[in-house]
C-alpha cells in the first residue's frame, strides 16, 4: 500500500463519484419538484452509452454523437414525462409503475437493438494518454478531464439553482406548486424541461461513463440502484446534497471494493442505513416530510 | 357469512380435486404457482393496498421464506409445516429490522427506502455462495411431506398449496375486518388524525409489515418446494414490482381483486413468457397500458365501462 496507491484509488473514485452525480443529479431534481420516483433514470445512462456508441458509428466525431446521444435521451425524457407520467400525476405509485414499465420496455428494446453485447466507448483522441501527476503518478487524462466536467457542473447547477428565475421556479415548486402555477408559471412545460434536462444529464453519464465502465444489459439497474442510494443519503432535490452523497457512495464503494472485496455492496448498504437512521431524509434533505 | 364462506372454500377444494384426476401435470403446476402468487400479493395488498404503505421490497420476505424452505430441504427436513413455518419466521424477523428503518421515512420516501433495503438479502443471496448457492440458486429440492403423506407428487402439493392458500387468506381478510384492520384503513386515509385519536400509528404500521411479511414468507416456501428450485432472482426488486402491479390490476385495497389478478398474471408468464422471447417487453408494456387506462383496477375500469354504456 504505497502513497501512489492510495492516490489513485481516490482518483478513480473521485471520477466515478463525478460521474454518480452526473446520473443521480436529475434523479434528485426530478424528485424534488415533481415527487416522482423514477426508476426508468438507469435507463437514460444506458441509452446515452448505446446511442452514442450507435451514432459514432455514422458521424466519427465523439463529440458530436455524444450531444446527439444526450438531445435523444433528453427528448426521449420530455416525451415519457409529457405522455405517460403527466396523465397519472398526484398518484407517486402509479408515477413509479409507469417508470418501472418504461425501465422494462427500454431494456428489452435495448436488447433487440444491440443484442445484449457488452461493449465499450473509444476514447476521443483529444482526451487520450496519461497525465503524470505531481509525485509522479501516471492518471489517464480521461477520467481527470471527467472530474474536473463534474466539478464544473456541480458549481453550474448549484449557481442556477439558487441565482437564476429557472432555479427559483424549480425551488419554488419543490415548496408550493399551487402557488408556482397561480404566479402564472407553466408549471407543465416547467415539468416537462426538469424532467427533460434530467434525462439528458443521465445520458451525459452514460455517453461519457460509456468510455471507462462500459455498457452491458443490466447497467441501467446498477446505476440506477447506485443513483438511488446516492440520492437517498444526500437528501432528495439537494444539489449539494447529491454531490457529497456521490462522493461518499464513490469512495466506499471503491476503497471497499479494494480493500475488503467480499463486503464491498455492504459497505454502502450500511452507509444508507446508518444515514436513514440518524436523518431520515438524507444528510441535506429538509426536516419536514408531508 | 362465515359458514357461506367455509362452504365456499369447501366447495373450491372439491371441485380443484375432482379437476386434478383429470387435467394433465402441468397444468396442476401453474394452479400451484397461481395459487402462491395469489397468497404473496395478498399479504403485499394488506401492507400496500389496505394500510397504504407501498413497498417495493416485498420479494425480501418471500425469498426469504423460500431460501430457508429450501435450506431447510437440502438438509433433510422433509416436515411440510415446519418447513413453511421456519420460513414465514424467518421472513418475520428480517421484517422487524427492515420495518424499523423503512418506517422512519413516510410517501416516496418509505418506497425507496423499502426498494433499497431488498437488495441487501438479494446481494447477500449472491455473496453467500456456501449457503445460498450465489448465482446458481439451489435446485433439486425435494417435496416434504405432511403426517406421513408425501407431497412429493404435482396434485398432492398442490392439494397442499391450495389449502395453505385459503387458510392465510381468510386469515389476512379476517384481519382486514377486524378492528384492527379498521385501524390500519384509518391511517392509510389520515394518519394524523389518527394519531391525534389516540391509536398507536407507528406501532400498528409495525404490527401490519410483520403480519404482511409473514405471509409473504408462507408465499416464498411454498413456492420453493412447488418449483424444487430457488434463485436470487425470488429475492429481486422484479419480483416486488410484480406483485405490486398484480395488486394495482386487482384493485388495491380489495384482496380479492389482487390475488386473482396475480394469478392471471402468473399464468400469463407462464404460458407467454415460456414462448415469447421478450417477455419484460410485454409485462412492461402491460404495466404502463394498466397505469394509464385501468389505475383503480381493472375490475373497477370494466365496472365503469359498464355503467357509462348503461348510462348512454
Amino acid at each position: 500500500m504505497t502513497l501512489s496507491f492510495w492516490t489513485i484509488q481516490a482518483l478513480n473514485a473521485l471520477s466515478f463519484g463525478t460521474l454518480l452525480f452526473l446520473v443521480a443529479a436529475g434523479l434528485s431534481l426530478i424528485f424534488g419538484l415533481m415527487r416522482i420516483v423514477n426508476l426508468a433514470h438507469g435507463s437514460f445512462y444506458m441509452l446515452g452509452a448505446y446511442g452514442a456508441l450507435q451514432v459514432l458509428t455514422i458521424v466519427k466525431n465523439q463529440l458530436l454523437a455524444t450531444a446527439i446521444a444526450v438531445a435523444f435521451t433528453a427528448v426521449l425524457g420530455a416525451a415519457i414525462q409529457r405522455w405517460l407520467i403527466e396523465r397519472v400525476s398526484g398518484n407517486a405509485m402509479q408515477q413509479m409503475l409507469v417508470t418501472f414499465g418504461c425501465l422494462l420496455v427500454i431494456g428489452d428494446l435495448s436488447l433487440i437493438a444491440w443484442h445484449g453485447t457488452p461493449a465499450i466507448l473509444p476514447v476521443p483522441d483529444f482526451l487520450n494518454g496519461t497525465a503524470i501527476l505531481p509525485g509522479g503518478i501516471h492518471f489517464p487524462v480521461l477520467r481527470l478531464a471527467i472530474i474536473a466536467l463534474g466539478v464544473a457542473l456541480v458549481i453550474a447547477l448549484d449557481q442556477a439553482q439558487s441565482r437564476t428565475s429557472v432555479g427559483a421556479m424549480v425551488r419554488a415548486g419543490a415548496d408550493d406548486l399551487e402557488m408556482l402555477s397561480c404566479l402564472g408559471v407553466n408549471v407543465r412545460t416547467l415539468f416537462v424541461c426538469v424532467f427533460a434536462f434530467g434525462a439528458g444529464l443521465a445520458g451525459l453519464g452514460g455517453a461519457l461513463g460509456g468510455i471507462f465502465l462500459g455498457v452491458a444489459p443490466g447497467i441501467d439497474l446498477e446505476l440506477g440502484l447506485y443513483a438511488f442510494i446516492v440520492v437517498i443519503v444526500g437528501g432528495l432535490g439537494s444539489i449539494r446534497g447529491t454531490f457529497v452523497a456521490s462522493l461518499l457512495v464513490a469512495f466506499i464503494d471503491n476503497f471497499s471494493k479494494a480493500l475488503f472485496p467480499a463486503v464491498s455492496m455492504f459497505a454502502i448498504f450500511l452507509l444508507l442505513v446508518v444515514v436513514i437512521a440518524i436523518r431520515p431524509t438524507g444528510l441535506f434533505g429538509r426536516r419536514a416530510l408531508s | 357469512m362465515k359458514t357461506a364462506a367455509v362452504i365456499l372454500a369447501v366447495s373450491v377444494v372439491a371441485v380443484a380435486l375432482a379437476l386434478l384426476k383429470v387435467i394433465p401435470d402441468y397444468d396442476v403446476g401453474l394452479a400451484t404457482t397461481a395459487a402462491i402468487m395469489a397468497l404473496f400479493v395478498m399479504s403485499l395488498d394488506l401492507l400496500s393496498g389496505f394500510t397504504g404503505l407501498e413497498s417495493l421490497g416485498h420479494a425480501s420476505f418471500f425469498g426469504t421464506g423460500a431460501y430457508v424452505a429450501a435450506i431447510l430441504a437440502l438438509h433433510g427436513y422433509d416436515n411440510a409445516l415446519v418447513a413453511v413455518a421456519a420460513g414465514a419466521v424467518a421472513a418475520t424477523l428480517l421484517a422487524t429490522a427492515f420495518a424499523a428503518i423503512a418506517l422512519r421515512a413516510i410517501g416516496p420516501y418509505f418506497l425507496i427506502m423499502t426498494m433499497a433495503l431488498g437488495y441487501l438479502p438479494w446481494s447477500l443471496a449472491i455473496k453467500l455462495r456456501s449457503f445460498t448457492g450465489g448465482d446458481d440458486g439451489l435446485s433439486g429440492l425435494p417435496r416434504p411431506q405432511l403426517f406421513g403423506f408425501s407431497l412429493e407428487s404435482g396434485p398432492a402439493f398442490f392439494t397442499f398449496t391450495l389449502i395453505a392458500t385459503l387458510v392465510c387468506g381468510a386469515i389476512i381478510v379476517g384481519i382486514g375486518r377486524s378492528s384492527f384492520g379498521t385501524t390500519l384503513r384509518g391511517i392509510r386515509g389520515n394518519a394524523s388524525r389518527m394519531a391525534a385519536l389516540g391509536y398507536n400509528v407507528w406501532l400498528h404500521k409495525y404490527a401490519c409489515f410483520l403480519i404482511s411479511a409473514f405471509f409473504a414468507g408462507v408465499a416464498g416456501a411454498l413456492f420453493a418446494y412447488y418449483s424444487s428450485f430457488v434463485s436470487p432472482d425470488v429475492l429481486g426488486v422484479g419480483q416486488s414490482a410484480e406483485a405490486l402491479v398484480a395488486m394495482i390490476v386487482g384493485g388495491a385495497g380489495t384482496m380479492f381483486g389482487p390475488a386473482l389478478a396475480a394469478a392471471v398474471l402468473m399464468l400469463l408468464h407462464s404460458t407467454v413468457g415460456s414462448v415469447f422471447r421478450y417477455w419484460n417487453l410485454l409485462l412492461g408494456s402491460i404495466y404502463i397500458a394498466v397505469v394509464l387506462f385501468a389505475p383503480n383496477g381493472v375490475l373497477a375500469a370494466s365496472r365503469r365501462l359498464a355503467s357509462g354504456r348503461r348510462r348512454a
